[in-house]
């Protein structure tokens, strides 16, 4: 049986890397010095999908992004390591979104693709870091869910699914349609395939097509594959009241950048030896140790 | 107009043991119930419940809910769903907590999505306060601050839900105090009728296996913690550090980029996407100390740097600062525990 797959991926700033450069002279971050990366768990969760293709010969993979034109990058990511299709959700009006507004939205862009058996996306985002996404698809699409996936596989239209949960670990069984989130813990995403950047490296959404020049453009003249979809919330029928900043019900009251007050150090040279000797004294001493 | 419903805890527990995470929210809720003038209550969905609200009451708990069905546990999904949603739909929480634990972070987004409530995810803190709308000029009075950290832990978001209820937010373990609040306290229970609230459909996810992997590595209630950063370098170095902790009587801890790189394993990981320790003793080894690490640990009574870099930013908030190799200095710490120790 051949399985219609979505993954859900997101362009994030990569959060794991906030060197000193990333770091404004104020305090602040200044976001344009960090990369934009595929959201790590979403690259466990495509690793899932390539795998039930592989095993499910015919199936198909589409992957879902929602944010900036430019996460378009996220889609030829994909591609380049074996997904067959992508779509990037993009609208002003969509901006802003808290979790519930996003899932709203996401909900809405996988019911346009109408005919999906599974549903796959990582636990969580490095920049939000709050899991919550997944579940609120699934809920938004009346689907059960798994969440905390390490590996997923699919026999007469039921997933068995492994869960990593903080006691160990959990075998599941679900009917699909499902929606499945994937825990870093699973197998890392296959690499890219030289063969698939060759082919799918002028892939391109309307918006960047639109800023090709007409020798760039005339290369994908009979190459439908290198049409990337992009929707807009009026695309896939976004009840406005639902998306964006206004269809958030958690609004951000404030925003401090976090300093943390310094304290007065005794420094000490590594190869101060008598220093060290009396520094473990005074922890004996004080009962810290011992 | 103040609003007058109560704040409820969702309670997790395991061997007929009420999780640490739910006494710590309920802790806190408690705080939070009396400032309000509301009652706190707690939930709690499994089976074999009999008497587990004599767990709950110390902590303050004035309405203890029971949904007791075999079926329900071990947790899934969509039961577990079903009866917050249908009995928020009752009585209408203002506020609602839960651990941000495997259960709370699969369950909350489930049920504030069903109720269309916001839910934040992982808090640091939580208070009462107004807000004023900046757009509208609507005012809001006693709205639950939602604090938590975001974008790696490098700022500090309050949130507010103004309009829409309950208020939901997840908390980690570990990082409210867990007090009780009056060992004789008493509350009422409320047996709630299972079937009222859950239909077959719920169960379509079934649990075929379990295993529960008994976890030796408690760094949570560790006095004393020695933690690599990715500047340890490599496993062997951290096998350095589990020395030094054993010697000492401690524990090993990590921060994320260590156990990213796969030094040492994930239940060490201590910061905001990992556990909030509060030790006597906290030696950094090759740490930098980027926010979203300091975070868990920035309330160590006293705190040892050792860096290769004399500028790591934990440097600004550690008592000790030792410059040099950890390979180096590590091994002068443990003989020189040695010769002076009794």
């Amino acid at each position: 049986m051949s399985l219609n797959i979505a993954v859900l991926a997101k362009q994030v700033p990569d959060t794991r890397n906030v060197g000193k450069d990333a770091m404004k002279a104020d305090g602040t971050i200044n976001r344009a010095a960090l990369p934009a990366i595929f959201n790590p768990e979403d690259l466990n969760a495509l690793e899932q999908a390539l795998k039930l293709k592989d095993e499910h010969p015919g199936s198909k993979i589409t992957l879902l992004t929602m944010g900036l034109p430019r996460a378009a990058e996220v889609i030829r990511e994909g591609l380049y390591r074996g997904a067959d299709t992508g779509i990037v959700l993009t609208d002003r009006a969509l901006g802003g979104a808290d979790t519930l507004a996003t899932s709203y939205s996401l909900a809405a862009a996988v019911r346009h693709i109408k005919d999906f058996d599974i549903i796959l996306g990582g636990r969580q985002a490095i920049d939000g870091d709050t899991a919550q996404v997944g579940p609120q698809i699934a809920e938004k699409l009346g689907l059960p869910q798994v969440t905390y996936a390490e590996d997923v596989t699919v026999k007469d239209g039921k997933a068995t699914i492994k869960r990593r949960i903080e006691s160990g670990s959990e075998t599941v069984e679900a009917p699909l349609p499902l929606v499945v989130t994937v825990n870093g813990s699973a197998a890392p995403c296959r690499p890219r395939n030289a063969r698939l950047i060759q082919k799918f490296k002028y892939a391109v959404t309307p918006s960047e097509k639109a800023a090709l020049s007409e020798e760039q453009a005339a290369r994908l003249e009979g190459r439908d594959y290198l049409n990337l979809m992009e929707w807009s919330a009026a695309d896939v029928e976004a009840d406005p009241a639902q998306i964006g900043l206004n269809g958030s019900p958690t609004k951000v009251k404030n925003v401090v950048n976090v300093v943390f007050t310094a304290k007065e150090s005794k420094q000490l040279d590594g190869s101060d030896e008598a220093g060290i000797e009396e520094l473990i004294k005074d922890l004996i001493e004080n009962h810290t140790i011992g | 107009m103040a609003d007058i419903n109560n704040l409820i805890v969702y309670c997790e527990f395991e061997d007929g043991k009420v999780a640490d995470v739910s006494l710590e929210l309920l802790t806190k809720g408690r705080k939070l119930a009396s400032e309000l003038g509301v009652k706190l209550e707690a939930i709690v969905i499994g089976d074999k419940l009999e008497g587990i609200e004599n767990q709950l009451f110390p902590y303050g708990a004035d309405v203890v809910y029971k949904a007791e069905d075999s079926r329900l546990y071990p947790y899934t999904s969509l039961p577990h769903s079903s009866i917050l949603i249908n009995l928020f739909k009752e009585i209408k929480p203002q506020i609602c907590l839960m651990g941000a634990t495997c259960i709370g972070r699969d369950l909350g987004p489930r049920v504030s999505s069903c109720l269309h409530s916001g839910l934040t995810a992982d808090c640091t803190s939580l208070e009462i306060g107004d807000h004023t709308d900046p757009k509208t000029g609507t005012e809001y009075q006693n709205l639950l601050y939602q604090i938590r950290p975001a974008f790696g832990g490098n700022i500090v978001a309050t949130i507010v839900n103004p309009e829409c209820r309950p208020q939901m937010a997840t908390v980690r373990e570990g990082v409210m105090k867990k007090e009780i609040f009056d060992a004789s306290h008493k509350g009422e229970v409320i047996n709630l009728d299972v079937n009222k609230y859950v239909s077959d459909a719920d169960f379509v996810v079934s649990i075929i296996d379990r295993h529960i992997e008994k976890c030796d590595i408690n760094i949570k209630n560790a006095p004393i913690i020695v933690a690599g950063g990715y500047g340890v370098g490599s496993k062997e170095n951290f096998d350095m550090l589990h020395e030094l902790a054993s010697v000492l009587g401690g524990e090993v801890g990590a921060s994320r980029a260590a156990v990213d790189a796969g030094f040492t394993e994930h239940a060490r990981q201590i910061g905001q996407t990992g556990v909030t320790v509060r030790p006597k003793l906290y030696i950094a080894c090759g740490i930098s100390g980027q926010i979203q690490h300091v975070a868990g640990m920035q309330d160590s009574s006293i705190i040892i740097s050792i860096n290769n870099d004399a500028n790591a930013p934990i440097n600004a908030i550690s008592d000790y600062v030792i410059t040099g190799n950890m390979e180096d200095i590590v091994p002068k710490l443990i003989k020189y525990y040695k010769k002076n120790s009794k």
